[in-house]
């Protein structure tokens, strides 16, 4: 499959808007989910030991 | 540490938290570039390597993200309601905490499957939402993940949250294939002959390489995210257990 | 053992419900205004009215039943009852299946008997209504003891109702979709067949294992 340019990747075909949609919610989400754990974990672990 | 690594890989063994702990934080930034070269090679053959549809255009593509996450989804609440099971069955806290870790990262790729799903509808068939079967059982399964997350989280007693968590997934699991045919059963009667709007093309080799290539980017993703978020899980419970202290996160 | 468990539950349970009527009256309140509010949003024309009746008949009824389930164990575990009744017979299966009987008999029951009136006002032939009858003598069981089994797991729990609802609603979802089915097939005029033998094993199916489940839900919760 060859694009003739980046502007025909982009336009996807004239249904850019729906592809690079999907692909940038999913991308979006698999940034944001793991940040969030991670900010979980660290919260969690800089609470360790305050009891004991 | 690392003796007691080599020592023994029975399966029980990692059943305890703290040795857990410590090899999934081992394992972690391995599936992480597990997961980014995957995903890379399965990009790359899905939008430089297979040819343009005929009938679907370009808008196709979307299948290499909507087929994964709509497996992943699937997968991801059997194997949480197996993990579940497993800790109510066996006691096993380990276990518990795997299935809450999961729940979350299941119901993201629910709603990616949703959403793409969505979008692909509107240029393939004209409108954002069709209640074809998939679809459907797609948003029901949503429904039943947010019903083990409110669950376990409205149950203050931890024991008793996982254990109720835990026979709310195996009644889901049960559940889903009856919800799925019934679903099915009620598409066809209710739109006669209906082309499922989540009809994927005809498949070419490349597709399918791409699709497999993106599944497994997706399954070492899930493995990656679950276990830092059950990392985080121990971490919180066991709080206050000297173990935790003298360990590196 | 577990037939006088069963009974005594279930005779206990109804005589509690004939001292409050009006609370037993609720569900089929709950009932009657939520199904006449959709002729008054969608419209009065009646082929519209014909066509939505049977899912909107079956959804009211469900949410019907899910609404009064939550009653059926929180006044005994408030006194302590419940506990009571847990200790004394060797297996929670007789009470669970109890509260289930009870549930239908005061709430699915009454359904089943007022659903032709509404029927009526939606326009529906008299097949049909014969039609959402016979589905709902079956179908309403089926949501008496997923309902059960959703009040035993979030027994005692902040916003159990709510709670209960977003976890036992998918679970009916199949009795809706073969239940409504019926009746539009019928009004439809092709056969509801397919429909009540799913039904009916759904029925069949659920009442063997709910209950099970519900136990097991009813020892988590009072362990």
């Amino acid at each position: 499959m060859t694009w003739g340019s980046a502007a025909e990747f982009f336009a996807m075909g004239g249904y850019g808007f729906y592809v690079w949609g999907s692909f940038g919610v999913a991308a979006a989400c698999m940034l944001v989910e793991p940040l969030l754990v991670i900010r979980r974990h660290r919260a969690a672990r800089s609470e360790t030991g305050e009891n004991s | 540490m690392t003796s007691t690594m080599q020592a023994n890989t029975r399966f029980f063994t990692f059943a305890s938290p703290p040795r857990f702990y410590a090899l999934a934080g081992k394992l972690i930034p391995w599936l992480w570039i597990a997961t980014a070269l995957l995903a890379y090679a399965g990009l790359y053959i899905g939008f430089f390597e297979a040819p343009t549809d005929a009938t679907q255009g370009d808008a196709y593509r979307i299948i290499f993200i909507h087929v994964p996450a709509a497996w992943m989804s699937m997968l991801l609440y059997m194997v949480m309601a197996f993990w579940a099971a497993i800790g109510w069955a066996f006691n096993a806290r380990l276990a518990s905490m795997v299935a809450r870790a999961i729940a979350p990262t299941g119901a993201m790729f629910t709603v990616i499957a949703l959403w793409s799903g969505a979008l692909w509808g509107k240029p393939t068939w004209g409108t954002w939402w069709v209640w074809d079967a998939r679809l459907t059982s797609e948003l029901i399964l949503l429904f039943l993940y947010l019903g083990y997350m409110a669950l376990v989280n409205a149950i203050d007693d931890i024991r008793r949250a996982d254990q109720a968590g835990a026979l709310l997934a195996v009644i889901g699991s049960v559940n889903v294939p009856i919800i799925y045919f019934s679903v099915k059963w009620w598409n066809t009667l209710h739109q006669g002959a209906t082309i499922s709007a989540t009809a994927a093309p005809k498949m070419v080799a490349t597709m399918l390489t791409a699709m497999l290539l993106m599944t497994l980017a997706c399954w070492a993703y899930a493995f990656a995210v679950v276990f830092t978020r059950t990392r985080a899980i121990i971490a919180e419970r066991e709080r206050d257990a000297k173990w935790l202290s003298g360990v590196s996160p | 053992m577990t037939a006088p468990v069963f009974s005594a539950v279930l005779v206990r349970d109804l005589r509690l419900a004939a001292r409050r009527r009006v609370d037993a009256l609720l569900p089929l309140a709950f009932f009657a205004v939520a199904v006449s509010l959709f002729p008054l949003g969608v419209g009065p024309e009646p082929n519209t009215l014909r066509q939505i009746a049977p899912g909107v008949l079956w959804v009211c009824a469900l949410l019907a039943a899910m609404l009064s389930v939550t009653q059926l164990y929180a006044g005994d575990q408030a006194d302590g009852s419940l506990e009571q009744m847990l200790l004394a017979g060797g297996s929670a299966l007789p009470v669970a299946f109890a509260k289930a009987v009870s549930h239908w008999l005061l709430t699915g029951l009454p359904l089943v008997l007022v659903a032709p009136l509404f029927g009526v006002m939606f326009d529906l032939s008299g097949r049909s209504i014969a039609a959402l009858c016979g589905s709902l003598v079956l179908g309403t069981p089926i949501l008496s003891l997923l309902g059960n089994l959703g009040a035993a797991l979030t027994l005692g729990v902040r916003n159990g109702a709510v709670l209960l609802i977003l976890l036992i609603v998918p679970l009916c979802i199949p009795a809706l979709i073969f239940g409504s089915g019926a009746v539009s097939a019928v009004e439809t005029g092709s056969s509801a067949r397919g429909h009540f033998s799913l039904l009916g094993a759904l029925f069949i199916a659920t009442g063997l294992l709910a209950p099970l489940a519900t136990a097991a839900a009813l020892r988590i919760a009072t362990e």
